[in-house]
């Protein structure tokens, strides 16, 4: 395995797998940001990577660094230009000259200054064992950013950008993800006809009071009971807590079907005062066994302090244990509020008419091939945006809401 | 205050699980979730604009079930005043303004018309609304959902279905692979944030985006993305020479399974993510620098310090999301429809019963389901009881 610990063997594999990796990514950003031919030249970017790497480990205890990144740069480009026949992306580099040249650059200086940073602690010979496996971690991370990066981004950046085509166009070339600026708002036509022939308006409106109105009801319910679970003490609290885990992990799909049935009967199917029924349902179990895990956290002492004071029980709950639980009680709200706005399957199954849907259930509607795509994506991003908002302004409160509820998913 | 709240909770669920136990042992379609009733329409032809015009006054009468019989049929209207009505030949009597018909027995597919003769004691501008008044009917009729018959079909016949082996396949696949995959990637993108840097509050928020999104938008942009015509994916695989043609990814069988599983490890690690990151976070640096002190390389600290110290966390978070992986509907079936070979148990639940209208069927699947969940729960409530210490 010492052969692995070769320094020069270190550089000549990062180098390698890296640039490789540098030139895949560029590539697939030019391609979906142009939409031009690109394909990626793999052979010749890792020679060129391997060199450089080589040239970093030779000569970086000999030269100024300043000098060497000259040196590096220069000869990245060179090299990556000859090798590839001036194609290094894949394409007559005369095709959008500046485009290309750009992207050269910043791959090379990308690829330079990465490079440098992962084969920091790398001499020529025998590297101790500690130096090796930093120098593959950091090569593993910076290959990790870009990975995770990579698969959040595309999908929300195909999303958004399709919502904005036009049918022909995305036929035309499904690469091609450039805007087209000269329609001003035409951009928007998709959304505009959301809005206009759709009913998404409505549809918002709809999700957004369901959602708020689950998030009351449910809270309305489970804060009392989380608290009477967490801090009275009966027999069977144990196996309580336990049921209450065990209710909340049978599958909807389960419990769809009769109350399908039973809604059928009663007539509660297509209306929205069924599925605020139903939601609250799903949602307190989940909120009952965060918030009695809150309130367990929460020390006893205050709340005897509060009682040696002369505070009833409902007292000290109204004036101490709930304003110091006020964190957690918006972690719940937020997770639940996430959990109604998102929810599809009893949406789906429960409504049928187009005027009372619900906003998932209005853009599954969009699902059909005599839709144009584009709408579909512009109701996918209707859908998305809002609670996009919240979790960027609220992240703190999501996350541990998130952490807490994950017993779901 | 708890009492009612888990009073209602249960029942809701509760109450279903009984009723799909119920179900699943009965012969029931989408066509019986009704129980059968009289149905009648009502209508009033001819001309009454003088004294001692004749017209008729008709009742359809059906019983709109084709397999049970209705009991105790009668029915109830109000007729209009001025006119004179001629029962004779009918089973009815008239008691001031009020019809009353009392039928009996309506067999299964019964349809018959009830006419009735009037005669205009006085000249009518309007011709008098009959239908002011809806006819009231009684009966009392059983359908297969509450009646008596029990049968073992549902299950035979999920059972011995050429495809159950299929289904149990795919769920098993998309499960075990699913859960392993989303903790693995998770795993990875902890140890990834771990690390102090530049954005890195930023980049933890935008590793969420995918779970935060709705299910039915991120959904559609794969199936978007990966399309055999339109989608991007084809299209740049196809211009990189990696492919040469165009590539069904939900369309083609395996390779679909493949995709839901991936798309399920794509959705789901951020959740993995922020458990093992939250876990790191709090243990010991000081273990670390003892750790360097002693010269231990990076690996040996991951492998000898980090593991030990997240085992218990990447346990629960198998078990937790082996169940909610098991349960997963909504992913499966916005991808795939469950074709292709990627029908799960609970994707099946739905096919049973909406696609094949055999509720029954459904149900059956659905007792599976729940079933396989128990065992995995008891599983699990063993293990939370130690770690959570209840």
């Amino acid at each position: 395995m010492s052969i692995l610990r070769q320094g020069l063997l270190i550089a000549v594999m990062i180098g390698f797998l890296w640039a490789v990796v540098l030139q895949f990514t560029m590539t697939v950003a030019l391609a979906f940001g142009t939409g031009g031919g690109y394909t990626p030249v793999w052979l010749v970017s890792g020679i060129v990577g391997m060199t450089s790497a080589i040239i970093w480990i030779l000569y970086n205890q000999t030269t100024s660094p300043l000098k060497l990144m000259a040196l590096q740069q220069t000869l990245t480009i060179a090299l990556m230009l000859s090798l590839s026949f001036g194609q290094p992306f894949g394409v007559p580099l005369t095709e959008s000259l500046g485009l290309q040249i750009s992207a050269l650059v910043v791959l090379a200086y990308a690829l330079n200054y990465t490079l440098r940073h992962m084969l920091n602690d790398i001499t020529t010979g025998l590297q101790v064992r500690h130096n090796a496996e930093m120098a593959a971690i950091k090569g593993l991370l910076a290959f990790g950013y870009l990975f995770f990066v990579a698969i959040v981004l595309i999908p929300f950046y195909v999303m958004i950008m399709t919502s904005f085509k036009s049918q022909q166009a995305l036929l035309l070339n499904p690469l091609d993800f450039s805007l087209d600026w000269q329609l001003g708002w035409g951009l928007f036509r998709s959304y505009i006809e959301l809005f206009r022939d759709y009913n998404f308006g409505t549809y918002l409106l709809n999700s957004f009071v369901i959602s708020v109105l689950t998030v009351l009801i449910t809270l309305l319910f489970s804060a009392p009971g989380a608290y009477a679970v967490a801090r009275l003490k009966f027999r069977g609290r144990a196996f309580m807590v336990r049921g209450i885990l065990l209710i909340y992990m049978v599958p909807l799909i389960v419990l769809a079907l009769p109350i399908y049935i039973v809604f059928s009967i009663l007539e509660l199917r297509n209306s929205l005062v069924g599925i605020l029924l139903i939601y609250p349902v799903t949602t307190i179990p989940v909120a009952l066994y965060m918030l009695q895990g809150y309130f367990r956290g929460l020390p006893e002492e205050v709340e005897e302090a509060g009682l040696m004071d002369g505070l009833s029980r409902f007292g000290v709950v109204m004036k101490i244990t709930l304003p110091l639980a006020l964190p957690a009680l918006a972690s719940v709200s937020l997770y639940v509020f996430m959990i109604a706005w998102n929810e599809f399957l009893l949406a789906f199954m429960l409504l049928d008419d187009p005027s009372i849907f619900t906003l998932t259930r209005g853009v599954s509607m969009l699902n059909s091939s005599e839709i144009p795509r584009q709408h579909l994506m512009a109701g996918a991003v209707i859908s998305t945006l809002p609670i996009m908002l919240i979790f960027l302004f609220l992240e703190r409160f999501m996350t541990k809401g998130l952490t807490a509820g994950s017993v779901k998913g | 205050m708890l009492a009612p709240t888990l009073l209602i909770v249960a029942l809701v669920v509760v109450l279903p699980l009984f009723a799909i136990f119920w179900i699943s042992v009965k012969p029931v379609g989408l066509a019986d979730l009704r129980i059968p009733t009289p149905s009648v329409y009502e209508r009033l032809r001819g001309d009454l604009t003088h004294a001692g015009d004749v017209a008729v006054l008709q009742y359809r009468i059906s019983n709109p079930s084709r397999e049970h019989a209705i009991d105790g049929v009668t029915l109830t209207d109000d007729i209009p005043p001025g006119l004179s009505y001629d029962l004779s030949g009918t089973i009815c009597e008239q008691k001031a303004q009020t019809l009353f018909c009392n039928f009996g027995t309506w067999e299964a597919g019964f349809r018959d018309k009830l006419v009735i003769k009037v005669t205009a004691l006085l000249p009518f501008n309007e011709p008098p609304d009959v239908r002011s008044s809806m006819p009231i009917t009684t009966g009392t009729s059983t359908s297969n959902l509450v009646n008596n018959s029990f049968t073992l079909d549902n299950f035979k016949q999920i059972f011995s279905a050429q495809e159950f082996g299929d289904v149990l396949y795919a769920t098993a696949f998309y499960t075990f692979v699913g859960t392993v995959g989303a903790i693995l990637v998770g795993l990875f993108a902890a140890l990834m944030l771990n690390q102090s840097f530049f954005g890195q509050g930023l980049l933890r928020g935008f590793l969420l985006f995918p779970y935060v999104a709705p299910i039915i938008a991120v959904a559609f942009t794969w199936v978007t993305l990966f399309d055999p015509f339109s989608g991007s994916a084809n299209a740049l695989l196809l211009q990189m020479g990696l492919i040469d043609s165009p590539v069904n990814f939900f369309g083609q069988r395996g390779l679909a399974l493949v995709m839901v599983t991936v798309f399920e490890i794509w959705r789901y690690f951020p959740l993995s993510f922020l458990f093992i990151l939250a876990r790191m976070q709090s243990i010991d640096t000081q273990m670390y620098e003892a750790a360097d002190m002693d010269g231990a390389t990076p690996m040996q600290k991951f492998w000898y310090l980090s593991i030990p110290q997240l085992t218990g966390i990447l346990s629960i978070l198998f078990l937790l999301r082996f169940i909610w992986t098991f349960n997963k509907f909504d992913d499966i079936f916005l991808l795939t429809g469950g074709n292709a070979g990627t029908r799960t148990l609970t994707v099946n639940v739905y096919e049973q019963a909406f696609a094949i209208s055999n509720i029954g069927g459904g149900a059956a699947v659905a007792v599976v389901v729940f079933a396989c969940l128990l065992v995995f729960s008891l599983f699990f409530m063993r293990f939370i009881s130690k770690e959570e210490g209840l």
